[in-house]
């Protein structure tokens, strides 16, 4: 029998990949351990090596071709005495990913990340298009759009602004030559140089305050957390020398410090590596807090927190990354920090989340209105300050509402907008708030434990039709 | 790399230097004198932590630099403030928390900042200085102003972790950064020899390839000698060097300190033997550069300017509650 050599994953969140080149041709003998090719995705290149022996015997993905998924039999090697006789037909076109699949997008969870029924419908795919809103204030009407994932879109943002600004700079772990552990800072180094995109060692709580020093000195550093998870070791300088100095300084010393990376749970690495930490910082004044859902707004935001004077902390999302949405073509493309986003319009209830739940609150609102329930869904975007204003405008109108988050339920952020709906348009509610969050375990590795954990479009749904009485 | 200091010629000065240095640490020693009269009198609140025996390694230091450098330091602040060049009335306000404070109240003791002076604060968490300082020269760098920072931090503050994630990058990079270890042989109450492995603390930085000098803290000539030398390798683009100064307090830690973990008489024999006031004092009046009358009239100086801070400390008022809401964010321009 031939070994069947098949596309490999270069992580959890892999589903396809380009196989870039071939370092083997058919007749070549092969031992364990040689290069046999180099695949590569948006996020990393990688050498697939061969763990069998034998003659290769056939290639049946070339060199070059995009979209190949993971598991595809890309080579086949005879063993001992073979000959080419037993080798397979040649495999066909649904091994790769037609491009022009618009509902059927890479680099998300779906496939090694299921989460409950509700989700489970777009495995191989993505989150919805969050449909432009009509009534987006950011965006004029009749501007241009791209089409671009939310990683470039963070890149675009932070490359603008170092075009812009001289003192703005980036630092953090393999953000220059490695080009970013998630390729957000990709290609910066080549544009910027060495001096103004840092590679540190692995040491958060010394870079961090390094990074708020730069910045008391007169720079606008942008701190790069390779996750928010490693983001921990420094918090003491994210709370104490960036969001209190201000304060203590009696309003003198300044700290504008952007401090970013990817946050919450990834795709099956475990408690350690799938922290929230949006309710953690939230919790402080000094800081303010952003959390974004699209390309447009990560963009917009980001660009607006490295001119924020103030230091603000910049929630992203590992499984948004690879994610892609419609991108205004502006020179200067800007959101307001403080600014909640009404996503889709309703009348029977308001959803309200940020991040990668945004994406789980549109798909319930879809499955909602098959039901007859018409859901408007707010994208909250920064959490602190947090724009109340929004959320209770919408609920004097639906009079029902459900808090979404993928943190912990305790002191989350969904707690803090039901109290304060409860406080401000109780005579409003016809039915109390409900919450949704995970569950309140540290986030378990095995897959159905980590699925049962997570917060899905199902509990979403569900949670509004109790809301409803339905 | 490190190194104890070798016995050397005495070091130069001339009788404007050395008046001046007696003057600034002078008026250290009255102010915290005075600050801790003001706290046993109860308008003094939370933490002070007094510098009274330290006074020649800020002074020393402070001498070494040049208009641009940058200062900043942990908890024990007053001294480095009074040593930048900011106004008395101001920090002494700060400590009776009123509105004429330099953070207007809002910060206390150990939070005070002058972006006019380059002084950076006034930190309360230990070692945290050091990454800050670190970056201050980074910016410095990265600027290229040919501004050097100088971080100082005490012998507890040398075994935190985050002080050695910022010798490795400073290094790394060769910022223009100084690295200052007053070691006053205490941790709040845990000595040197009970807290580090290493006692010799200017050699903390072996591994780093960062070059340590022990000094007298004593001896403010010694002190400045040693912070020009380390300034200047620094600015010459260098990197950093570490300064371990062997001072010693005469207080407890903060006010609220036992004095349980060393004896009257360590302290009583510190002060009559190394006190670096009394050393510069004998050495003016042996060269002839002062007389009694003239060292007196100063002491009168200083006590006037003291109680002048002390004076609109207790008058300024408290600040007004509006300043609650103020100072937490910057308004975001255009």
């Amino acid at each position: 029998m031939a070994i069947d050599i098949q596309m490999p994953a270069l992580s959890p969140t892999m589903e396809e990949g380009t196989l870039s080149k071939w370092l083997v041709k058919v007749g070549d003998t092969v031992a364990s351990g040689d290069i046999l090719a180099e695949i590569e995705t948006d996020k990393a290149t990688m050498e697939v090596e061969s763990i069998d022996e034998g003659v290769v015997g056939k290639i049946l993905i070339e060199a070059g071709t995009d979209g190949v998924k993971v598991g595809a039999v890309i080579l086949q090697l005879l063993e001992d005495g073979e000959s080419a006789d037993v080798l397979s037909a040649p495999v066909g076109g649904d091994m790769i990913v037609e491009d022009d699949k618009g509902d059927d997008k890479p680099g998300t969870a779906g496939a090694v990340h299921p989460e409950n029924a509700g989700a489970n419908r777009d495995m191989s795919g993505g989150m919805p298009q969050a449909v432009a809103v009509a009534n987006d204030p950011d965006i004029p009407t009749n501007i241009k759009m791209v089409e671009t994932t939310v990683r470039d879109a963070l890149r675009d943002a932070m490359a603008e602004e170092m075009r812009r600004d001289e003192t703005v700079f980036v630092m953090g772990e393999e953000v220059a030559e490695y080009q970013g552990a998630y390729k957000v800072t990709r290609e910066l180094l080549q544009e910027f140089g060495s001096r103004r995109v840092v590679d540190t060692p692995i040491t958060e709580y010394g870079f961090a305050g390094i990074g708020c020093g730069a910045a008391m000195g007169g720079l606008k550093p942008i701190v790069e957390f390779m996750t928010w998870n490693f983001g921990m070791q420094a918090i003491d300088h994210i709370i104490n020398s960036a969001a209190k100095t201000l304060y203590m300084s009696g309003g003198q010393m300044r700290c504008p410090i952007v401090f970013r990376g990817p946050n919450g749970a990834a795709s099956r690495v475990g408690a350690q590596h799938s922290h929230d930490y949006a309710s953690w910082y939230a919790n402080v004044p000094g800081l303010k807090v952003v959390a974004p859902y699209d390309a447009a707004d990560a963009k917009g935001l980001l660009k607006a927190a490295i001119r924020d004077p103030n230091p603000v902390v910049f929630l992203e999302h590992e499984l948004m990354y690879g994610e892609t949405f419609d991108v205004p073509d502006m020179d200067d493309f800007i959101i307001p920090i403080g600014k909640a986003k009404v996503r889709r319009e309703g009348t029977d209830i308001t959803l309200v989340s940020h991040s990668r739940m945004v994406g789980r609150c549109l798909e319930a609102a879809d499955i909602l209105a098959e039901q007859g329930i018409s859901a408007e869904v707010i994208d909250l975007r920064t959490i602190r300050p947090l724009d109340t204003d929004t959320v209770i405008k919408s609920v004097k109108k639906t009079n029902r509402i459900v808090c979404a988050e993928e943190g912990w339920g305790q002191s989350g952020i969904g707690a803090e907008v039901a109290a304060r709906v409860v406080a401000e348009a109780f005579d409003y509610l016809d039915a109390p708030p409900e919450r949704v969050f995970q569950a309140d375990v540290p986030l378990p590795y095995a897959a159905n434990l980590e699925a049962l954990s997570l917060p899905g479009t199902k509990d979403v749904v569900e949670a509004a039709k109790r809301a409803c009485y339905k | 790399m490190a190194k104890k200091p070798s016995k050397k010629s005495e070091p130069k000065t001339d009788k404007d230097e050395l008046l001046s240095y007696y003057r600034e640490m002078l008026l250290i020693r009255r102010f915290e004198e005075k600050a801790g009269q003001l706290y046993g009198m109860g308008q003094i609140a939370g933490f002070c932590h007094l510098y009274i025996g330290q006074e020649a390694v800020v002074t020393g230091c402070r001498a070494a630099m040049k208009d641009g450098d940058q200062m900043i330091t942990g908890y024990r602040d007053h001294a480095h403030m009074l040593a930048c060049g900011m106004e008395s009335r101001g920090i002494m306000a700060e400590l009776t928390g009123r509105s004429g404070g330099l953070s207007r109240g809002k910060g206390g003791s150990m939070h005070m900042f002058s972006t006019e002076k380059h002084f950076y604060g006034g930190h309360g968490i230990v070692g945290a200085q050091v990454p800050l300082g670190a970056g201050l020269g980074f910016a410095n760098k990265y600027l290229g102003n040919g501004s050097v920072s100088l971080a100082f931090f005490g012998d507890g503050a040398s075994n935190q972790g985050q002080v050695y994630e910022t010798f490795n990058m400073a290094k790394l990079w060769d910022l223009p950064v100084v690295f200052i270890i007053e070691n006053n042989q205490y941790a709040m109450g845990t000595s040197v020899e009970r807290s580090s492995a290493e006692t010799e603390l200017y050699k903390r930085g072996s591994s780093f390839e960062i070059e340590g000098i022990q000094v007298d803290g004593m001896n403010v000539l010694e002190v400045r000698d040693a912070a020009a030398k380390a300034i200047k390798h620094a600015r010459d683009g260098k990197g950093p060097m570490i300064l371990e100064m062997k001072t010693y307090r005469y207080r407890g830690h903060s006010m609220s300190d036992p004095a349980k973990y060393r004896s009257r008489d360590e302290v009583t024999k510190t002060r009559s033997e190394r006190d670096p006031i009394d050393a510069v004092r004998h050495q003016l009046l042996d060269k002839g550069w002062a007389d009694e009358a003239d060292l007196k009239a100063l002491d009168k100086e200083i006590k006037e300017i003291v109680k002048d801070a002390a004076d609109f400390s207790l008058e300024s008022p408290e600040p007004d509650p509006s300043e609650l809401w103020t100072d937490v964010l910057l308004p975001v321009e255009g």
